[in-house]
């Protein structure tokens, strides 16, 4: 725990102080121009003006500071992916996250608590096999259990024995967790601040002026800018954004929508997931239970939360835990996740030399926000693609060197 | 509960559908380049105005096409592939 907690409760004048400064005027150029004040943007700026000297920053964001995916998405940090390159790079993300709050010296409640993902078929069964022999080669932690120790994890859950949905079995990843989203936010900005990076809210970004393959400008709402480098993480925005620098990336865009019940005591001691009824559960440390599932079935630009997908959820979620049936819900939200063909996100280089890409991460960025934060943050200061990045090129859907996830990934997990 | 009108069946329940995505122009595999025969796998169009695409009546396994902006959700039109070939 930070030193400075304890003092803040030992003292009769606590002091509030903000923890990101008001937003200054634009300057005429900065070495790097950071388009989206999400964590992965704000993550990018910390490691850039802590680890590589850069502090000539600034984050752009067209709303309020982490207002966008990284307040929509339902904080699970795991690293039980199936592909080598994928379960190497979210398992640093892990790490990361084990450290975060002393690295931040901001609390991000990060409670390692485990998750639990369940199988009601022999086909789901199997392919967890394959997964957590996966998992257990990169060195994470990760099994396969029987229906007794999913009993013993998670006590409330209704096996459905000799039923359609039984559980008979699971992938205990120990390893899985989750954050207080908007903490891991604050901490990177308050961080990246500190050493003078720029960060201007309501500053969107209009266009790019190009020359001879190079960005030159940035212009926003506030005026025009020069630019160094540019990296773009904008979440669902990035389609567009890459779209105004003349890059078409391969996505596609769709809804994701979750919801939160009243707060209850706590009883739901790990992250549980289902795979046949799309649908997975946690509980925040306010005691909400956190209820999320799959995008939405058809593409769309919009943050609308539908009945349906309601229904789906509360019903998944009343099947594995039927005495939820009489909790109320207290707020529903959607985002906008930037889907690619194969699950994985694109970072790296684009096809102009100084535009850096964090895109692509659809409906499982918030885990990587610190391992993409640092690798992007290399990538742009030695102007060199740090090889962890390097199999999740834009290039590998020109080569077919695909990187799928999507059995781990999305409602599956 | 949103409805969805199927060319062949009617307004419907949107659950009883399955969307395929934008509609793509065929390329001829014999004279097309690698890359943009990569392009046409992964690429689809994402604007956010109207977007033409492929769906189908699940119980009645009828493809069709409709006409729907990506940003408002309206439906526009849908109607039969035919219709398109006739066009052409």
């Amino acid at each position: 725990m930070p030193l400075r907690l304890l003092k803040y409760g030992l003292s009769k004048d606590y002091p509030v102080t903000g923890d990101i400064p008001a937003t200054p005027d634009l300057k005429p150029s900065y070495d790097v121009v950071i388009v989206g004040g999400g964590g992965h943007g704000l993550a990018c700026a910390h490691y850039l003006s802590k680890y590589h000297g850069i502090t000539n920053v600034a984050v752009l964001e067209k709303g309020y500071l982490a207002g966008g995916n990284t307040a929509r998405n339902t904080t699970t940090i795991r690293s039980n992916y199936i592909t080598k390159e994928g379960i190497a790079f979210y398992k640093e993300g892990v790490q990361l996250y084990e450290e975060m709050s002393e690295e931040l010296d901001f609390n991000v409640m990060f409670s390692q608590r485990g998750q639990l993902t369940l199988a009601h078929t022999e086909a789901t069964l199997r392919s967890f096999h394959l997964r957590a022999e996966m998992g257990k080669h990169a060195g994470t932690n990760i099994e396969v259990v029987d229906a007794q120790t999913v009993k013993e994890l998670s006590p409330h859950l209704n096996m459905d024995e000799g039923g359609p949905l039984e559980i008979i079995g699971g992938l205990w990843h120990s390893d899985g967790g989750t954050a207080r989203h908007d903490a891991v936010a604050w901490g990177y900005a308050a961080q990246a601040s500190r050493r003078g990076v720029e960060i201007h809210q309501r500053t969107e970004v209009e266009g790019f002026d190009i020359e001879a393959g190079n960005i030159t400008k940035v212009r926003t709402n506030r005026g025009t800018i020069s630019a160094g480098q540019v990296m773009i993480a904008v979440g669902g925005m990035n389609y567009d954004m890459a779209l105004k620098a003349g890059v078409e990336l391969p996505i596609r865009c769709f809804p994701l929508q979750a919801m939160v019940t009243q707060p209850l005591k706590p009883w739901l001691h790990t992250l549980v997931s289902s795979v046949s009824l799309h649908t997975y559960l946690v509980q925040s440390s306010r005691g909400e239970i956190v209820i999320g599932g799959g995008s939405d079935p058809y593409q769309l630009y919009s943050t609308r939360s539908t009945l349906d997908m309601k229904e789906h959820l509360a019903e998944g979620a009343t099947h594995l835990f039927p005495f939820l049936h009489g909790v109320r819900l207290l707020r529903q939200w959607a985002g906008i996740t930037d889907m690619t063909p194969d699950y994985s996100p694109i970072m790296g280089a684009s096809p102009l030399k100084n535009l850096w890409l964090d895109c692509g991460w659809g409906t499982w960025g918030f885990k990587a926000t610190p391992v993409a934060g640092k690798y992007m943050a290399q990538t742009i200061a030695n102007q060199k693609v740090a090889p962890m990045l390097e199999p999740f090129t834009m290039e590998r859907f020109a080569t077919f060197d695909l990187l799928n996830e999507m059995g781990a990934t999305a409602a599956s997990h | 509960m949103k409805i969805l009108t199927c060319p062949m069946n009617g307004p419907r329940n949107i659950n009883e559908f399955q969307s395929f995505g934008p509609l793509k122009a065929n390329p001829d595999p014999e004279t097309t380049s690698d890359q943009d025969w990569a392009r046409h796998l992964f690429r689809a169009d994402n604007t956010r105005g109207v977007i033409v695409e492929w769906w189908r009546h699940v119980p009645s396994n009828y493809f069709f096409l409709a006409e729907r902006n990506a940003t408002t959700n309206e439906v526009i039109r849908t109607f039969d592939p035919s219709e398109l070939e006739a066009a052409q």
